[in-house]
């Protein structure tokens, strides 16, 4: 019993597994890499390195972190292709090199010019069960404390960094823990962002046996644009003023150049 | 699916399937070699729901509760490696013999002998409970636990720190087995059994309840039940229903202006301002036991408690419009009125609870 039982797993899986797998299936599956770059202007960004914001303050960063999820893409004749729930979270570390190549499967194969995706984390899957929120979702596992324990909610947004601009009583050190899915029983902070990015003309070729890889530049400096000043505001975690944060973050996604 | 399977795709079954079969040989042999070490399913446990109680709110279906569960869970409940020094357990601000809250501690007093700013709530009928905490911060049982864990003057500590501490532990291996039929102990089952200890700890056997279902012939005195009259007029508006609480965030006026500054209660949640000074309506099941009293322990009798609805209530700009019924802000209420509705409070006393083996340490 228990063998046929084995038997009938394994068959499902390798059953699963040949009919999902891309290059078993030519012309009709490709996949995708979209390329997170974290920026500031001109220069890529590196930690730990002084750089100076849009207001003229010299900061560095210690920490950069942010979910990114429902990631959506849309071909040339509009056909939206939405990657499925279970698989579109995926949390980009600055530390983590690997993180920042989010790769996705299973997309029919078309021409596509353009991405949509949410920085932070949709209320639905917010308030799912435990166990449906694991790998980078666990609000057990701190991904390096993305997770609010007093007040259950992810931080989609996590900055922190150096500046002579904050206050010396915290040892110049800033905090941004943007978060807060619009609340549970009661309304409140909603910072959940879209960003939508054009690739203009150029075009994502998805088709089976070529990864195309779609490289987004991620401007640090449009956080501070425009006028936040980490003297102004050295820490902001759940309060009002994220908003104007997120409004501004929202806006440091853009697109850069596309391989075929 | 199927239809787009291609020759290719036929070749790779072909081979899966031959993998297959070796696999199950060695399945096969796997079996006969460790007969003993079959895993045995968990055994279901049916929680028996007081019949005068709300709806269940936890979702039971998604982590069915088992006596390996249970066991497991109350193991972690009671074990100190959930803190940073491995010094500090649930039990330690959690203690049965005052419904499971921190006896002596009007603010919570945790690791490296730190201090809180909130007054520990007893743990009893947590599964028909929409929101946890003063504040309602967090919004499911599973969830719980994590922030005792990782505060930084109760637990300071994280779940993978305390995974591998488990790890280590080959109790714990065992006992995972048992509960979720696989070694492997992950955040998710290690969150799941302490609900499920948490979910069986039901406090529904006080004098009152046995009144109210009308077992063993058990009666109120007249005193208690003109306590009980005076707290449906008076009281019920907000410790509604058999669980004592309607599960809403309210300013009863404890706060004083300046308490309000230390502690704004709900607002810090919803950061709305009409929400200032309001907390979670509690629970008066166990009150007896509960002491010290309201969000910050600054009260330390029931006594006292009474007073303040009759003299003390502080009229802030959100004090609720029920203490506001009178000519005064507050509950007008004569001396023996409030002896009588503390010995109606005194019947929600659940002694089986606190002395219940079930969920005591040892
Ligand atoms: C340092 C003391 C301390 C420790 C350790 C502690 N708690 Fe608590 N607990 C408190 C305090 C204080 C509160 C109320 C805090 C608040 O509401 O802000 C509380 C509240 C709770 C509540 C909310 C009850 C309700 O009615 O809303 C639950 C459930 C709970 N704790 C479970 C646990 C579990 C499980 C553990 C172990 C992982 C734990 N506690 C460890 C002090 C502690
Ligand atoms: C307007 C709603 C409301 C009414 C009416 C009300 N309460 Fe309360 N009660 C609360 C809230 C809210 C708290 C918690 C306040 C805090 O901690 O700041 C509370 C706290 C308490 C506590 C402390 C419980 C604990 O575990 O700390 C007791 C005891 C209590 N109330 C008894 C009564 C009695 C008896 C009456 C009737 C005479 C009454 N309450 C009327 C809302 C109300």
């Amino acid at each position: 019993m228990k063998t046929i039982y084995l038997i009938n797993i394994i068959l499902l899986s390798f059953l699963m597994m040949s009919c999902s797998d891309d290059d078993v299936t030519p012309g009709e599956k490709g996949s995708i890499v979209i390329e997170f770059d974290n920026r500031v202007g001109n220069t890529n960004l590196e930690l730990y390195k002084d750089y100076i914001n849009t207001n003229g303050e010299t900061f560095n960063l210690t920490k950069l972190h942010y979910y990114i999820s429902n990631i959506e893409l849309r071909d040339i004749n509009g056909k939206a292709f939405k990657v499925p729930q279970d698989s579109s979270y995926f949390l980009i570390l600055e530390d983590d090199p690997e993180s920042q190549k989010v790769r996705i499967n299973n997309i029919p194969s078309g021409s596509y010019n353009e991405v949509t995706f949410t920085i932070g984390v949709d209320s639905l899957r917010s308030t799912m069960d435990i166990s449906k929120r694991t790998g980078v979702l666990d609000p057990a596992q701190p991904q390096d404390g993305m997770y609010w324990s007093w007040n259950s909610g992810y931080i989609f947004f996590k900055m922190e960094g150096i500046s002579p601009s904050a206050p010396a009583d915290q040892e110049n050190k800033f905090y941004y823990h943007i978060g807060g899915f619009g609340g549970y029983n009661s309304p409140t902070l909603n910072n959940i962002r879209k960003a939508t990015i054009s690739m203009g003309s150029a075009r994502a070729e998805v088709k089976s046996g070529k990864v195309p890889q779609l490289h987004l530049h991620v401007d640090i400096l449009q956080f501070f644009t425009p006028s936040i000043t980490i003297a102004e505001h050295p820490n902001v975690m759940f309060a009002d003023f994220s908003k104007t944060i997120s409004a501004n973050y929202v806006n440091m996604f853009k697109y850069d150049h596309v391989h075929n | 699916m199927i239809m787009y399977i291609t020759k290719r795709a036929m070749q790779v079954m072909v081979n899966s399937l031959l993998t297959m079969l070796f696999i199950s040989c060695l399945a096969c042999t796997q079996d006969e070699q460790n007969e003993e070490d079959v895993i045995k399913d968990p055994a279901p446990v049916r929680i028996d729901l007081p019949s005068n109680f709300p709806p269940v709110v936890y979702d039971l279906g998604s982590n069915p509760v088992t006596q390996e569960g249970i066991e497991l869970g109350k193991k972690i409940f009671y074990d100190t490696r959930l803190s940073r020094n491995n010094t500090i357990s649930c039990g330690f601000c959690h203690q049965q013999q005052t419904a499971f809250t921190h006896h002596g501690h009007d603010v919570s007093h945790g690791i490296d002998d730190k201090l809180g700013r909130r007054n520990s709530l007893p743990i009893q009928n947590l599964l028909f409970y929409k929101t946890f905490f003063w504040d309602g911060g967090v919004h499911n049982l599973d969830l719980v636990a994590l922030n005792a864990i990782t505060n930084a003057v109760e637990m300071d500590e994280n779940v993978p720190h305390i995974l591998a501490k488990l790890e280590n532990d080959a109790a714990y291996k065992k006992m995972f087995k048992a509960a979720f039929k696989s070694e492997e102990i992950t955040s998710t089952k290690f969150l799941q059994a302490l609900s499920q200890f948490l979910a069986t700890m039901i406090s529904a056997n006080s004098t009152y309840d046995m009144y109210i279902r009308k077992e063993r012939g058990v009666t109120l005195s007249e005193s208690e039940l003109k306590g009980l009259e005076l707290f449906k007029q008076k009281c019920a508006g907000c410790h509604a229903t058999d669980l004592f609480t309607d599960q809403t965030y309210r300013n009863n006026g404890f706060s004083s202006p300046a308490d309000l500054g230390r502690d704004s209660g709900r607002e810090e949640i919803t950061l709305n301002p009409e929400d200032r000074g309001k907390f979670k309506v509690p629970s008066l099941r166990n009150v007896e036991y509960t002491a010290p009293y309201m969000h910050n322990g600054k009260l330390q009798t029931l006594e006292e408690v009474l007073n303040f609805y009759s003299s003390g209530v502080h009229e802030t700009p959100t004090l609720d419009s029920l203490l506001r019924s009178e000519e005064k802000p507050g509950i007008q209420l004569t001396a023996t009125e409030k002896q009588n509705i503390i010995a109606f409070l005194k019947t929600l006393t659940d002694e089986q609870y606190v002395g219940d083996r079930k969920f005591s340490e040892f």
